[in-house]
C-alpha cells in the first residue's frame, strides 16, 4: 500500500484512521490499520459492491462507532462538534417531506442564519444546482437525479470542511453528472475536503487527486490518481481497472 | 311508516329552522369534543413522538399499554372519571362532576391513547428513514422530534380526526360524568338516547342526521388525507 507524502497533508480536514475495525456477527466488515486522507483535490474511493466503501464513509462521518480504532480530523478525535463541520450525501439521500427550498432552509436555520441571509443563500444554491425553477415543488416529487442534486446542495449549504459523497452521480444522466462534478470540483477548489465513493472509473479519472481501492473491507491500494491509473501497484487494482475484479 | 315519514319531516324542519335548543346541543357536543381532541393532541403527540424516538427501559411495556388503552370501553372510562370526581373521590373537592369539564376529561382519556399510539407508529416509521440523515445534519434526538412531527403531519392529522370521530360519537362516558342535564351537559349522543326513550323521535332523528353528517365529513377527510399520503408515497417510490 502506497501512502501519500506527509508534506501534502498539511491542510484543513485531514482525516486519519488508525487500527479501525468494524465487526458484525462473526464477520469483519472493515479492517483498516492506517489511512490518511488529506491534501488538495478530491479523494475517490473505488471498489466492488459490498467492499465496505459506504461503511468507511459512515465511520469517517462518525455515524458508526467502530469496534476498535481511532478516527481523527486534523488530529482531533471525532466528536459532535467536528461532525458539525462535515456533511454527507448518502447513497440513498433522504429528503424531508417539504418543498425543495424548505429542505435547504432547514439546514441553514439550524446554523442560525437570519431570514434574509437564508433566502439569498437558498437562491444562490438552487441556481448553482439548476433547481431554481423547482424551489416551491415538493422535494419528494423530484426525479431521482434532481433529488440527488438537491441532497448535494443541502450538503454544500453549510460549507463543511469535509464533504462525503456516496455515489453522488449514480442516478444521473451525463449532463447532470458533469454539472455535479463541476459543483464538487468548485467546492474542492474553495478548500473543501471531498471524499467520494464512485463506481465510475471515468469519474475517478476526472475527479480524483488520490484513489483508495477497497475490497472485502480492506484498503488494497491508496495512491495518487495519476500513479494509480498509469501503473497500479496491486493485482487487485489492475483487475479492477480492467473490470475483472470480483469480491 | 306514515309516522316515521312525519317525524323525519319534522326533524328536517328542526334542523333547517335553526331550532335554538337543537343547535345548543350540537354546539356543546362540538365544543366538548374539539377541546378534548386539542388537549389530547397537545399531550399525545409529544408523548407518542418521545416513545418513538427514545429507547429506555419499560418502553415496550408503555407501548403495549398505550395500544391496549386505544380500545378502552367508554363506559368504563366514564365510571373511572365518575369515581375520581364524585364527592368522596380523590378529586371530589373540585366539584367538576356533571359539568362539561368532566365530559372533556373523560373524552381526553378516550382520545389521548389513540393519538399517542398512532403518533408513535407514524413517527417511528418516519424516524427509521430519517434518523441517520438527521444525525448527519447534526440534529439531536430531541431536536428531531419537531422535525418528525412536522414531516408526519398528514398522517398525524388522520390520527387527530380518528380521535375526534371517537369523541363525538361516544355516549357511555359523557352520560355518566355529565349526567345529561338540560342546557348544561346535554350532547348529541345523550340527547338522542333520551328523546328516543321518551318516544320523541323528531329531535332524536334531527341530531342523528347531524351526527352522521359530522361522522361522514370526518371519515371523508381521513380518507382524502390518506389518499394524498398514498400519492406522495408513490411519488417517492
Ligand atoms: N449494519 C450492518 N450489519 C451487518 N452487515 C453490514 C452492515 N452494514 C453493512 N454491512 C455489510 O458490510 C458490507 C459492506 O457494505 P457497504 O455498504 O459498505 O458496501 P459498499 O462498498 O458501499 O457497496 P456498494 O458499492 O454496493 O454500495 C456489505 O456486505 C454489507 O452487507
Ligand atoms: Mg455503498
Amino acid at each position: 500500500m502506497r501512502e501519500l507524502p506527509v508534506a501534502e497533508t498539511i491542510r484543513h480536514g485531514v482525516l486519519e484512521i488508525e487500527g479501525l475495525r468494524v465487526r458484525a456477527d462473526g464477520g469483519t466488515l472493515l479492517d483498516v490499520p492506517r489511512l490518511v486522507l488529506g491534501g488538495p483535490g478530491p479523494t475517490v474511493i473505488l471498489g466492488p459492491n459490498g467492499a465496505g466503501k459506504s461503511l468507511l464513509l459512515r465511520c469517517l462521518h462518525g455515524l458508526i462507532r467502530p469496534d476498535r480504532g481511532a478516527i481523527r480530523q486534523d488530529g482531533v478525535p471525532l466528536d459532535a462538534a467536528i461532525r458539525q463541520r462535515q456533511a454527507m450525501v448518502f447513497q440513498r439521500p433522504v429528503l424531508l417531506r417539504r418543498t425543495v427550498a424548505a429542505n435547504l432552509d432547514y439546514v441553514l436555520r439550524r446554523r442560525g442564519l437570519g431570514r434574509g441571509d437564508r433566502r439569498a443563500r437558498i437562491g444562490a444554491l438552487l441556481a448553482e444546482g439548476g433547481l431554481a425553477r423547482k424551489a416551491r415543488q415538493s422535494a419528494r416529487s423530484l426525479s431521482g437525479g434532481e433529488a440527488q442534486r438537491l441532497a448535494i446542495l443541502r450538503a454544500l449549504a453549510i460549507e463543511p470542511e469535509v464533504l462525503f459523497l456516496d455515489e453522488p452521480t449514480s442516478a444521473l444522466d451525463p449532463a447532470a453528472t458533469q454539472a455535479i462534478e463541476t459543483l464538487v470540483k468548485r467546492a474542492s477548489r474553495r478548500g473543501m475536503r471531498v471524499v467520494m465513493v464512485s463506481h465510475d472509473i471515468g469519474q475517478a479519472r476526472r475527479m480524483a487527486r488520490d484513489v483508495v481501492l477497497m475490497r472485502a473491507g480492506r484498503v488494497v491500494e491508496h495512491a495518487p490518481a495519476a500513479a494509480f491509473f498509469a501503473a497500479p501497484a496491486t493485482l487487485a487494482a489492475r483487475q479492477f481497472l480492467t473490470g475483472t475484479l470480483v469480491i | 311508516m306514515q309516522d316515521f315519514a312525519q317525524e323525519f319531516t319534522r326533524a328536517l324542519g328542526l334542523i333547517l329552522s335553526g331550532d335554538p335548543g337543537l343547535w345548543e346541543i350540537v354546539l356543546l357536543s362540538l365544543r366538548v369534543s374539539v377541546l378534548a381532541v386539542l388537549i389530547s393532541a397537545l399531550i399525545g403527540m409529544p408523548v407518542g413522538a418521545v416513545l418513538a424516538v427514545y429507547r429506555f427501559p419499560g418502553r415496550r411495556v408503555l407501548i403495549v399499554l398505550l395500544n391496549a388503552l386505544m380500545g378502552l370501553p367508554p363506559v368504563v372510562v366514564g365510571l373511572a372519571v365518575y369515581l375520581a370526581l364524585s364527592r368522596s373521590g380523590p378529586l371530589g373537592g373540585m366539584q367538576l362532576l356533571y359539568t362539561p369539564t368532566a365530559m372533556i376529561v373523560a373524552q381526553v382519556l378516550l382520545v389521548l391513547p389513540i393519538i399517542a399510539a398512532l403518533t408513535r407508529q407514524v413517527v417511528e416509521a418516519l424516524d427509521e428513514e430519517y434518523a441517520e440523515q438527521l444525525r448527519s445534519l447534526g440534529v439531536s434526538r430531541l431536536a428531531s422530534v419537531p422535525t418528525l412531527l412536522w414531516d408526519g403531519r398528514l398522517a398525524l392529522l388522520t390520527a387527530v380526526l380518528a380521535g375526534f370521530g371517537r369523541a363525538i360519537a361516544e355516549m357511555g362516558a359523557v352520560i355518566i360524568v355529565g349526567g345529561n342535564i338540560n342546557h348544561v351537559t346535554r350532547v348529541m349522543t345523550t340527547t338522542i338516547a333520551l328523546e328516543t326513550s321518551k318516544g320523541n323521535l323528531a329531535p332524536a332523528l334531527a341530531l342523528g342526521v347531524i351526527l352522521v353528517g359530522i361522522a361522514v365529513a370526518v371519515t371523508g377527510a381521513v380518507s382524502a388525507l390518506s389518499l394524498r399520503g398514498d400519492v406522495e408515497a408513490l411519488r417517492h417510490a
